[in-house]
């Protein structure tokens, strides 16, 4: 849709809208310090892309912590809670047998089956819940359009600053990325 | 490392209080022995040494298992493990008291076990020479992974050749199959059998997890402590205190998960030969020990573990650490002693005497060794290449 649209968009303007500027670097330290560069330039919205996780790279493009954790949490002590309950429930409310001379309420058997519910609930929470908060899947992403790219899950190291930021300007923010000394500068389309 | 090291002299400092500390507690616990005579030295004895060789029993586990498996969590403790492991033969100097006077401790040692059906037919296991003869082999081979293992990291320092890792992997690897089974059995004779009609098959697992987990404690602490200072300053990331807390972490749920398996099938099965062990530990006070452990050895460390902030932060992780070692100890304490008092819980003043004295000891023996190689294997090539081989859990 996104594709077609701005496809569209050029034909009507001869334009070709800009998702943002792309700098391919060789190096995860060459990344790294331009990632820092950026954020202390004020850019917020860029993503960098690497085929390798780096150690403090998050941090240096501006990670956020998310609720995904918090809802987890919470989605674990439901799901334990639960299945504490319906073995209680079924045991000593529902079908009240004596098995081999023990009380109703025999905890000790309850508890794996707490665990479990505990460990299902908040798994099909954690995928639910990371999938709602970060718009996965996305069949589209203009990042893509760069046809360097393909190279970010082997050997390349890629910092985008979006355009959506509001200090973006394309000139301006070109020279910027120059400045730090990357393989290579693009555009990417929209 | 050189005299004149920071990390030296500190570690030094270190050394010299530990053996002090070991030093008084050892004539505190030796005048125990006289006042209170042999049998209850003996018995507070016996948790003491079994902790503080677990430890050391812990730090070849780990080294075994970093060198098998890899990780970059594994490169800034593991000399520290190495030294751990080093300490090995001087512990079983420590098991000598114990063997010359087992039927003090074990009933299966005393004649009239003869008179018992149960104990009679397991005596072709358990009777004085085999224990004897099996504990010498444990500690040899102990001592021959831990300085095997230790000689090889100490050649790669001087010659950086690539190959001793692989070398060391492939040693290991069947070395943590032979270590599992030979530590299993030591914890049947030395701690199982003081209850001898009771068996459970998880009791080795269980307890050598355990100890795994407070060498972890130990060690994690240390490292903490000493990345204030180089060499450790320049190597220890964030990175590595999460691998680490969360090492932790697995190795404490999968000491609650064997501990909680033996109670339920034992529960399940409620078997009159099988009971009489919880009995004991939950029974006249125990019960308060126990759910001591559910709370501070499960339930606080695993909320607490969950946590990035604190798995990412020394000073906080190095509380956590610390409260690992003290409940710990506690669960030694629980699964050994009440085996002598039966359903009433009664601590002896000794009982808190012993583990100064052996764990000073122990310590400054382990900081002896730690300063007689480098504090990081500085040749390894894991070693290096920071930021780029984070290992990302």
């Amino acid at each position: 849709m996104r594709l077609r649209r701005a496809m569209l968009e050029t034909k009507a303007t001869g334009q070709v809208e800009i998702y943002g500027l792309m700098a391919e670097f060789d190096t995860p330290e060459s990344l790294l310090a331009a990632a820092e560069r950026a954020r202390q330039a004020g850019y917020r919205e860029m993503d960098a892309y690497t085929p390798l996780p780096i150690e403090g790279l998050a941090e240096a493009i501006g990670f956020r912590r998310t609720l995904i954790e918090k809802i987890v949490f919470t989605a674990g002590l439901l799901g334990a809670t639960g299945g504490f309950m319906l073995c209680w429930w079924m045991t000593v409310v529902a079908y009240p047998h004596i098995v081999a001379g023990r009380p109703l309420n025999s905890w000790p058997a309850y508890i794996p089956i707490t665990f479990e519910s505990m460990v299902l609930v908040s798994c099909i929470v954690a995928v639910i819940g990371m999938l709602m908060l970060n718009g996965l899947p996305q069949p589209y992403h203009p990042v893509f359009n760069v046809k360097e790219f393909e190279r970010a899950s082997r050997d390349r190291f890629f910092l985008c600053i979006e355009a959506r930021d509001p200090r973006f300007h394309t000139e301006a923010t070109r020279e910027f990325l120059e400045s730090l000394k990357p393989l290579e500068v693009m555009e990417v389309e929209s | 490392m050189t005299a004149a090291d920071p990390v030296n002299v500190r570690l030094r400092q270190w050394q010299r209080r530990a053996l002090l500390v070991g030093a008084a507690g050892s004539l505190i616990a030796l005048a125990g022995l006289l006042l209170e005579g042999w049998t209850q030295f003996l018995r507070s004895y016996l948790y003491a040494y079994m902790f503080w060789t677990g430890m050391a029993l812990g730090c070849l586990g780990i080294l075994l298992l970093h060198h098998t498996v890899g990780g970059k969590w594994g490169m800034v403790i593991r000399r520290m493990c190495e030294a751990g492991a080093r300490t090995l033969p001087y512990m079983a100097a420590g098991i000598v008291p114990v063997l010359l006077s087992l039927p003090v401790l074990y009933i299966w040692a005393r004649p009239e076990a003869a008179n018992d059906p149960i104990i009679h037919g397991k005596a072709a296991y358990l009777n004085i020479p085999g224990v004897v003869a099996r504990s010498v082999f444990y500690f040899l081979v102990w001592t021959f992974y831990a300085y095997r293992l230790s000689k090889w990291s100490t050649d790669q320092d001087a010659s950086g050749d690539a190959a001793l890792i692989d070398k060391m992997r492939a040693w290991s690897a069947p070395g943590l199959v032979i270590f599992t089974f030979v530590t299993t059995f030591a914890f049947i004779d030395w701690i199982m059998s003081l209850e001898p009609h009771w068996y459970s098959t998880v009791y080795g697992a269980m307890f050598l997890i355990g100890q795994v987990l407070e060498s972890f404690a130990f060690m994690i602490a240390l490292v903490i402590v000493l990345s204030a200072v180089p060499p450790l300053r320049e190597y220890m990331t964030k990175q590595h205190l999460h691998d680490l807390g969360n090492m932790m972490f697995a190795f404490m749920v999968l000491w609650a998960y064997l501990s909680f398996s033996q109670f339920i099938i034992i529960w399940s099965g409620n078997l009159p030969e099988e009971i009489p062990w919880y009995l004991n530990r939950l029974r006249g006070g125990w019960g308060w020990v126990a759910l001591s452990l559910v709370v501070f050895h499960f339930a606080a460390p695993f909320v607490l573990l969950l946590m990035r902030g604190i798995k990412r932060h020394g000073e906080r992780l190095l509380k956590v650490c610390l409260m690992m070692l003290v409940i710990r100890i506690v669960d030694v304490y629980w699964i050994v002693e009440p085996a002598f008092y039966g359903q009433k819980i009664q601590i002896h003043w000794l009982d808190f005497v012993t583990p100064a004295a052996i764990g000073g000891l122990w310590i400054a023996a382990f900081l002896w060794q730690l300063r007689s190689r480098p504090l990081v294997p500085l040749r390894d090539p894991r070693l290096e290449g920071a930021p780029r081989e984070t290992v990302a859990f």
